[in-house]
């Protein structure tokens, strides 16, 4: 009988603590596809960061390290400076990256560091049970919005990919999107571009992903999957933000 | 013979971590230690190391934990306000076990303070000053001669006991300039890292650098194994000098450039036939309650003086143990202790304790 699908070598095989309906374990999935369809496993090393995923080293078989919140791109770039042989990926929750990590992924993405960052977008805190994100939608109910994120109080949400597209030093930007079988493909061609990226040493590369938290939006996972798509993506356009027509 | 230069104390430390086979420094300016970076950004690319100025002293450490991850010998340093910044990442690393070089050149606190010199970060740096309960090796050095030597022995122990040293020098260590004589050979002790991630190449298990672990008895076994290793260097790596204290009776307790003070006060009293011991210790943790022990018996009283309100004098109160009185001089804000102001006291610790027995 021939296999046509299987769990990724790159993920280890135990079941993982992400609720029903959440796109960590399809995110987690394409990021290990990519190590296993690169052969890159036994050399690349992954910063988890805080957030659901803080143990995402339970789950990728690499080499791993815990970061503090919101520093994962510095740790990147201390691991990548220092073993430049080494593939070097994140993987950073909207409250690591565009909250407390905002000076980190800026100037690691100015510096063009060599890495990867995969940027997981559910415009909400999972971890801590639902609070403002700087992605949070306006409008949107979170546990520190309880009447709506109101832009007088709490600013607008920060579109990652069109700010860091602005400089100069990152190679490649997508944003792509998990919530059905179509956009998941284009997901995992990006996810595997930006390693690509990195292989040939053409600079940093990221791939935000719009992805669900159906525990904290207090939906199911199908309403969750069709709030990415019908309200997400108006806000956050998928597409390619930098290296368009990088040939890697 | 090994070559004498005359260098500034900054410098001495950049020079003495390369030598150690530190190649990869992050740092970010900060007064008054930058002369660091500025000798690390032209010498490091010229051996094949790296050197990166980093977004922020919060950026810097992060990157010190990502390049000590992968097993490399990595440096940072800072002045005060700065180090307050890495206390995060200072906890992590220890969390993590992830060996690094940290350097401290106080400067006066708190807040923005000012850049003249200051031992006010004494607290910080031995008794924590990021969150939980761990340790980190503190050395003092006194001179620029030490300032090299100590940071090659840095690396040595940090590698050791996957730990942090940190070399806790002052403003005026960094700027002065003396004569160091570099070893033909440094003593670099190399140690084995099979727990590094550099990419198991599929020839071993899965390596994690990481400090969470959910379960209480989970971290406290983690905390436990912590705990013993701090024993271990408390036993093991105390270093301190006794200068002039062979049958002393008052003892000052002092580190870094004021132990260097200290010394012309105690030449002083000696003219005046008063015998002053110094006590000075050179690993501020461990603290090197031993060298109190050696003199107790005969000790008659102890003068702390440091460039602080007092904080290397709460461990000198605990080594003496209600034992005998011990006084304090300190200045603050960056002033630097006078020696005839601490010869004033001397006299009169002598007179009371002495004198009239």
């Amino acid at each position: 009988m021939a296999v046509i699908f299987q769990k990724p070598k790159a993920l280890k095989d135990t079941s993982m603590h992400y609720c029903p309906g959440c796109t960590h374990g399809i995110a987690h999935r394409l990021v290990a596809e990519a190590l296993d369809e690169l052969d890159i496993e036994g050399k690349t090393v992954g910063i988890a960061s805080v957030g659901c995923s803080y143990n995402s080293y339970d789950y990728f078989g690499c080499d791993m390290i815990q970061a503090p919140h919101g520093r994962a791109p510095a740790v990147a770039t201390g691991v990548k400076r220092s073993k430049p042989d080494c593939i070097v990926f994140t993987y950073q929750g909207d409250g690591d990256l565009a909250a407390i990590g905002t000076a980190e992924i800026i100037h690691a993405a100015a510096r063009g560091e060599n890495i990867t960052v995969i940027f997981i977008n559910n415009t909400i805190y999972g971890m801590t049970s639902g609070q403002m994100a700087p992605t949070t939608l306006l409008n949107q109910y979170t546990t520190t919005t309880p009447y709506g994120r109101i832009a007088d109080l709490h600013g607008f949400p920060i579109n990652v990919c069109e700010m860091l597209a602005t400089l100069q030093g990152p190679a490649y930007i997508e944003r792509a999107s998990l919530h059905d079988v179509k956009h998941i493909r284009k997901a995992k061609e990006a996810v595997k571009k930006a390693f690509k990226v990195q292989i040939a040493k053409k600079g940093f590369s990221l791939v935000e992903l719009l992805s669900t938290c159906p525990t904290n939006w207090g939906l199911s996972p199908v309403e969750a999957l069709n709030r990415v798509k019908n309200e997400m993506i108006p806000h956050y356009p998928l597409g390619v933000f930098k290296g368009e027509n990088l040939e890697v | 013979m090994g070559q004498k230069l005359l260098m500034k104390g900054n410098e001495a430390i950049a020079e003495a971590a390369i030598r150690a086979g530190c190649l990869h420094y992050f740092g970010y300016p900060i007064t008054p230690q930058t002369e660091i970076a500025h000798y690390m950004a032209k010498k490091l690319p010229k051996v094949g190391g790296v050197f990166l100025q980093a977004e922020s002293e919060v950026a810097a450490i992060n990157m010190v934990y990502g390049a000590g991850s992968t097993g490399t010998r990595v440096m940072t340093s800072s002045s005060s306000p700065g180090i307050s910044l890495k206390q995060e990442g200072l906890s992590y690393l220890a969390g993590a076990q992830v060996p690094a070089v940290v350097v401290n050149i106080m400067r006066g606190g708190p807040g923005l303070g000012g850049i003249q010199p200051a031992q006010s970060d004494y607290f910080q740096a031995c008794k924590g000053g990021g969150h939980g309960d761990y340790r980190q090796i503190v050395l003092a050095p006194s001179s620029v001669q030490e300032l090299y030597e100590l940071t090659v022995e840095a690396f040595n122990l940090a590698d050791k006991y996957r730990i942090v040293s940190m070399i806790l020098g002052d403003g005026i260590l960094g700027q002065m300039m003396e004569v160091v004589e570099f070893r033909d050979e440094e003593p670099v002790e190399h140690y084995e890292k099979p727990w590094a991630t550099t990419g198991h190449g599929k020839t071993r298990e899965q390596n994690v650098i990481t400090s969470i672990h959910l379960s209480p008895a989970v971290l406290e076994k983690m905390n436990q194994n912590l705990q013993n290793k701090y024993e271990i260097i408390r036993q093991k790596e105390c270093r301190y000098e006794m200068y002039n204290c062979d049958d002393a009776e008052l003892f000052i307790v002092a580190y870094g450039t004021v132990a260097r003070i200290a010394k012309s006060v105690i030449e002083l009293a000696k003219r005046e036939g008063i015998k002053v011991g110094l006590i000075r210790p050179i690993t501020l943790w461990p603290f090197p309650q031993e060298a109190f022990e050696k003199v107790i018996d005969r000790a008659k009283a102890f003068l702390t003086v440091e460039m602080s309100s007092g904080q290397m004098l709460e461990d000198v109160l605990l080594a003496v143990n209600g034992r005998r009185k011990v006084y304090f001089h300190g200045r603050m804000g960056g002033m630097v202790p006078v020696r005839d102001d601490i010869m004033k006291m001397v006299r009169d610790i002598y007179d009371e304790h002495v004198k009239n027995g």
